[in-house]
């Protein structure tokens, strides 16, 4: 049997991810069919009920892709409960009669680059250590630049003159950089397409209102779960800082851990478990960049963010800072969501001008 | 140094796991403690309404006896763990515990320690610093820490020598399966353990499965279990399961890792039986105690059949 490797979707790490895993074993890799309603309805049709929205859409994708053919599935792990979704995860998918290999990337709370190249040297038994460090850093390199032109257009595509003028940059840069392999390319890559997004006429209002996304990570990460929040702000001329991205989950968050203790000492004497003190920073952070207003996403029932949010209340209360709490489970109209986002706008303008 | 005079303890999570050890901690110290009442509706509401709604039924009540508490005191003590072996983790609530009720009451002055076995906190440094802040010495307080620490082994060998007897009893024998803190609380786990006794059935606890066993039967259910908690509760499961004829899953509605490994349990059962109870703040037990009578009549009438 032929085998082919499937991962599920996360926003749109599925290029370097998809890059990586195809370059290092040699194996036909194709990322699962992407998120639409029926995603959803499958996966939580066969998850626990009380299961984060995570898990569900996971399990979705994995569904669709093995009915595409794939039956090798990547899955990775961190804190909280996603460190456990695997297991039950291959559970569930096994009971369903499906058969395949179920690999766990990060299977415990730390990464160790010996560890993930023993999984893929199991999958590619030629697989070289220095070929497989220089396609990780390549990778890694990817990862980041694709973060960093996200931040830019995140800044400017509430006011783009031409519509879809940085829509159709970025798939030209994802296009590029996923058919180069050396890291300075790479670095070339990037530096070109940095110069060409900020020549793209935008037509900026002055008084602009700002607004953060706060949150646990894969309602930061991933448009669909939240339906498409950012673009919906962007159609209201809101700039938009958002913290959650891999670069931060893989590297920025453990450098940046003693700076946030010290800086949130105030309110928490320990950290809170996955990204809950991250955020209580992430309050203070906005307040002393002058931010109108803070938006926090999480799925429905994440237990590190309830933890949390009667801190990032009282952060945000003490520094008058405007903040809505937004909770996605697996619905999928949006329109409840709107009216809140429209009289959140209402309230921010209203405070703006209040101010002036 | 600030002198002491009453320590409040709150009677919901971690006090179910640690009872003997604190309490024999404070007496070997000569400190006074009060321990707040058992759960009570006004305590359930009190809570609900300062915690977020999303928050799990456990630590609603905890916020509610806190708040039961806040002005008979002095002080409150509430421990904050992240880590009870080096490769797991706890629940998240048990990470933010100490931080939340700081922020919920800023004004309330609390007593804790840390134990972050990952991190080299282990349980003795935690009860040095604990005794600084009640302003004692070093030696004293590792005096007192290990004697309280003999009691709890004491108390442990105790129950669970006594539920290896319960299992050679001639009644239908009823494993009631989850954490400590629902089993015993007056609202939750209380309400199906009276019912159980009034009708004759002996209730075996997950929490007095022998320490020996933790480490070795949840590998047959889930090798992956990362919740030092939820893994005595699958060593618990998977060693009891064909020892009795019953199985009742508690679980706090809604509980985080519990929804994950309560999957697990009933994926893998196998033949027994299991009923699964989540409890959510009712205010009446009769739809819980419906649901007991069919699991009941269907356990009594499998062995007729």
């Amino acid at each position: 049997m032929k085998k082919i490797i499937s991962f599920p979707h996360i926003g749109q790490y599925y290029h370097p991810i998809k890059k990586f895993v195809k370059r290092t074993t040699n194996i036909k890799t194709i990322e699962s069919p992407f998120i639409t309603k029926k995603t959803i309805e499958l996966g939580s049709k066969y998850s626990p009920d009380s299961a984060c929205v995570p898990f569900k859409y996971n399990l979705g994708n994995y569904i669709e892709t093995l009915e595409n053919g794939a039956n090798i599935l990547l899955q990775a792990g961190g804190g909280c409960r996603y460190r456990y979704y695997a297991e039950v995860q291959e559970t569930i998918l096994k009971d369903l009669g499906y058969d395949f290999k179920f690999i766990q990337i990060i299977g415990k709370d730390h990464l160790r680059i010996n560890e993930i190249f023993n999984i893929f040297k199991e999958l590619n038994p030629k697989l070289s250590k220095i070929y497989f460090i220089h396609e990780l850093l390549s990778t890694l390199l990817y990862i980041k630049y694709l973060d960093d032109i996200d931040e830019l257009i995140r800044h400017r595509i509430g006011f783009e003159v031409y519509k879809n003028s940085f829509i159709k940059l970025k798939n030209d840069f994802l296009n590029e950089l996923d058919n180069t392999g050396g890291i300075f390319k790479l670095t070339y890559l990037y530096m070109k397409y940095e110069h060409k997004l900020k020549k793209i006429k935008i037509k900026k209002p002055k008084n602009t209102l700002k607004v953060g996304i706060i949150g646990e990570l894969y309602t930061a990460m991933e448009p669909f779960c939240t339906y498409e929040l950012e673009k919906m702000l962007a159609q209201y001329n809101i700039e938009i800082k958002r913290f959650t991205n891999l670069t931060y989950l893989l590297w920025k968050k453990a450098l940046l851990r003693p700076y946030i203790k010290r800086k949130t000492k105030k309110y928490c004497k320990y950290t809170l478990g996955a990204d809950g003190l991250d955020n209580v920073y992430r309050v203070l952070w906005l307040k002393k960049h002058n931010y109108d207003g803070i938006i926090h996403t999480k799925p429905t029932g994440c237990t590190p963010e309830i933890g949390a949010i009667p801190i990032i209340m009282r952060a945000a209360s003490d520094n008058k800072m405007p903040i809505i709490f937004l909770s996605f489970d697996e619905q999928t109209s949006s329109e409840g969501m709107k009216t809140r986002i429209e009289a959140f706008y209402d309230l921010l303008n209203t405070r703006k001008e209040k101010i002036k | 140094m600030i002198i002491i005079l009453t320590v409040g303890i709150p009677r919901g999570l971690l006090y179910y796991r640690y009872e003997t050890l604190w309490k024999e901690f404070f007496n070997n110290l000569n400190v006074k403690y009060i321990i707040s009442d058992n759960s009570n509706f006004k305590i359930l509401k009190d809570g609900k309404n300062k915690c977020i709604d999303e928050a799990c039924l456990s630590l609603k009540l905890f916020i509610g006896h806190v708040i039961s508490l806040k002005d008979k005191c002095d002080c409150i003590f509430i421990p904050r763990i992240y880590s009870l072996e080096k490769t797991e983790q706890v629940c998240t609530n048990f990470n933010c515990l100490y931080d939340l009720i700081h922020n919920l009451f800023p004004d309330l002055k609390i007593i804790n320690y840390n134990i972050d076995v990952k991190r080299k906190n282990t349980e003795i440094k935690a009860f040095i610093n604990l005794g600084k802040q009640l302003g004692f010495n070093k030696k004293d307080t590792i005096k007192a820490y290990k004697m309280a620490k003999e009691k709890e082994n004491i108390k442990q060998t105790y129950i669970q020598n006594s539920a290896e007897h319960k299992l050679s009893s001639n009644k239908k024998k009823i494993l009631l399966l989850g954490h400590p803190y629902n089993l015993n609380d007056n609202l939750i786990g209380k309400t199906v353990s009276n019912y159980l006794s009034k009708n004759n059935i002996e209730i075996i606890y997950s929490y007095e499965l022998p320490k020996k066993y933790i480490n070795e039967y949840y590998k047959k259910i889930s090798p992956k279990v990362h919740w030092t908690m939820n893994k005595e509760l699958l060593s618990a499961f998977m060693y009891y399961k064909d020892k009795v004829d019953g199985v009742i899953v508690l679980t706090a509605f809604p509980c985080g890792p519990d929804s994950l490994t309560n999957e697990m349990i009933l994926r893998k059962k196998g033949k027994s039986k299991v009923l699964l109870l989540t409890f959510e703040e009712l205010s009446s037990d009769v739809a819980v105690i419906t649901r007991l009578e069919s699991f009941i009549d269907m356990i009594e009438g499998c062995v007729y059949a």
